[in-house]
């Protein structure tokens, strides 16, 4: 069932585990915050795992440098570039929750997701 | 003594909070009271107890979340022992377009950094829609937390926060210099270092959020308010958008550059990557700023 290389690419299993614990805490806990946290670790894996891509053993970071400016020298810029996309767009959306999670405790004054829905309802 | 009761009372309000009582009305955020708060009858502590459907649906919810998220990391680990070895230099992500980005891109955009070269030329597009994410997201936290600050908060404005801490005060007064020269330098440097426009705006954000924690809104009051930050935040987008609009009307053709780039490894080289970065830096700080702010007081 399994290939033959999971353990050399342990950094990407490692990712894979963070992305678990991410998505079991947004499933299971029920509190806004501790979902927001868990949606960042998320996050976090993805990072991981797009930057392990682009490792190439024993190269330099792709900063042209003793002025080698062949492929062969640095490792693979791009995924680095696209983590940077990924952090700006968490950072936002992660603003953007935490400032809904305000405004619904300010109105329902709890941060349960069941009680939320449940004042909700009420209000209907 | 007296902080020794403080501390307990915290951990008493941590412990609330955590174990979801929510009966009592915590300051969490400084809301004045409701008046659906007013009129709510007290939660009945047994009203999940009597509801079996409720327990048993919790329950398998639960069990189901946790066989869903198992199942997921097994199918992940299954496709990950397929994937070519970690670290290797023939495998498939390493193919001709980073060939292209590391062996023209000296020549093409004249930066020596090559991802600086890479997000602010090749992909210049695609960072102007990050800043622009940044800007939409920032007005998004505008529109949900703006509010006028109350009369108490008017007179003093850190009500929750400890005032004038000596600690705070000589730590932010070592940091925040050089935090800023730092921050300058990164951004400054971004196309010829590691670095740029997000992690330096990033510093100098972190930098100016320290000067407030430590004192307070009528220092930062002085030349920080909301005209700023509109100031900062619009102008560099527009300029942003007008320095890479103008490849529109070269023939469309992004990979040609009209500037002139300098002699790659000064400070006055590649082109526009310079200014575009110090553009996205100024966002960021200024971003991180009002999210610190608008979290805080709803005000600049």
């Amino acid at each position: 069932m399994f290939g033959t290389n999971l353990l050399a690419n342990f950094e990407e299993v490692v990712a894979v585990i963070l992305f678990g614990i991410g998505f079991s805490t947004l499933l299971l806990h029920r509190n806004l915050i501790k979902k927001i946290i868990g949606l960042n670790i998320m996050d976090t894996a993805v990072y991981l795992f797009l930057a392990s891509m682009g490792y190439i053993e024993g190269r330099l970071s792709p900063i042209l440098q003793n002025g080698a400016t062949g492929q062969e020298a640095y490792i693979n810029p791009i995924p680095s570039g696209l983590v940077l996309t990924g952090i700006v767009v968490s950072v936002s959306v992660t603003a953007m929750m935490l400032a809904l999670t305000i405004r619904l405790y300010q109105r329902y004054h709890t941060l349960n997701l069941d009680e939320i829905y449940m004042f909700a309802q009420r209000e209907k | 003594m007296k902080a020794g009761k403080k501390m307990k009372i915290s951990i008493d309000r941590l412990r609330a909070w955590s174990e979801r009582d929510t009966d009592r009305d915590y300051p969490f955020i400084p809301a004045e009271k409701s008046p659906e708060k007013e009129k709510r009858e007290a939660p009945d502590p047994n009203r999940y107890k009597n509801a079996f459907e409720i327990r048993a649906f919790q329950k398998v919810y639960n069990v189901f979340s946790v066989v869903f998220c198992l199942t997921l990391i097994a199918v992940l680990l299954i496709t990950i022992s397929y994937l070519p070895r970690f670290g290797e230099a023939g495998n498939p992500a390493n193919n001709e377009v980073e060939q292209r980005y590391i062996e023209a891109g000296l020549e093409e955009t004249g930066a020596v950094n090559i991802v600086a070269g890479m997000i602010l030329d090749y992909r210049a597009f695609d960072t102007f829609g990050e800043s622009c994410v940044l800007f939409t997201a920032v007005t998004c936290v505008f529109i949900l937390l703006k509010k006028k600050p109350t009369d108490a908060e008017r007179e003093n404005d850190r009500l929750y926060e400890p005032k004038n801490d000596a600690i705070l005060q000589t730590a932010a007064a070592v940091v925040v210099p050089f935090g800023i020269l730092f921050g300058i330098y990164v951004i400054l440097n971004g196309h010829l270092s590691a670095g740029g426009g997000f992690s330096g705006g990033a510093v100098l954000g972190a930098c100016l959020v320290l000067y407030l924690l430590a004192f307070g809104f009528e220092k930062t009051e002085r030349f920080f308010t909301e005209r700023t930050f509109r100031f900062i935040t619009v102008i560099p987008l527009t300029f942003y958008c007008l320095a890479k609009s103008y490849s529109f009307f070269t023939g469309a053709n992004h990979l040609e550059s009209h500037i002139p780039l300098g002699t790659p490894g000064a400070i006055l080289s590649s082109g526009l990557i310079l200014p575009l970065n110090i553009c996205v830096g100024m966002v960021v700080a200024c971003t991180m700023y009002a999210f610190y702010c608008m979290f805080r007081k709803g005000s600049f």
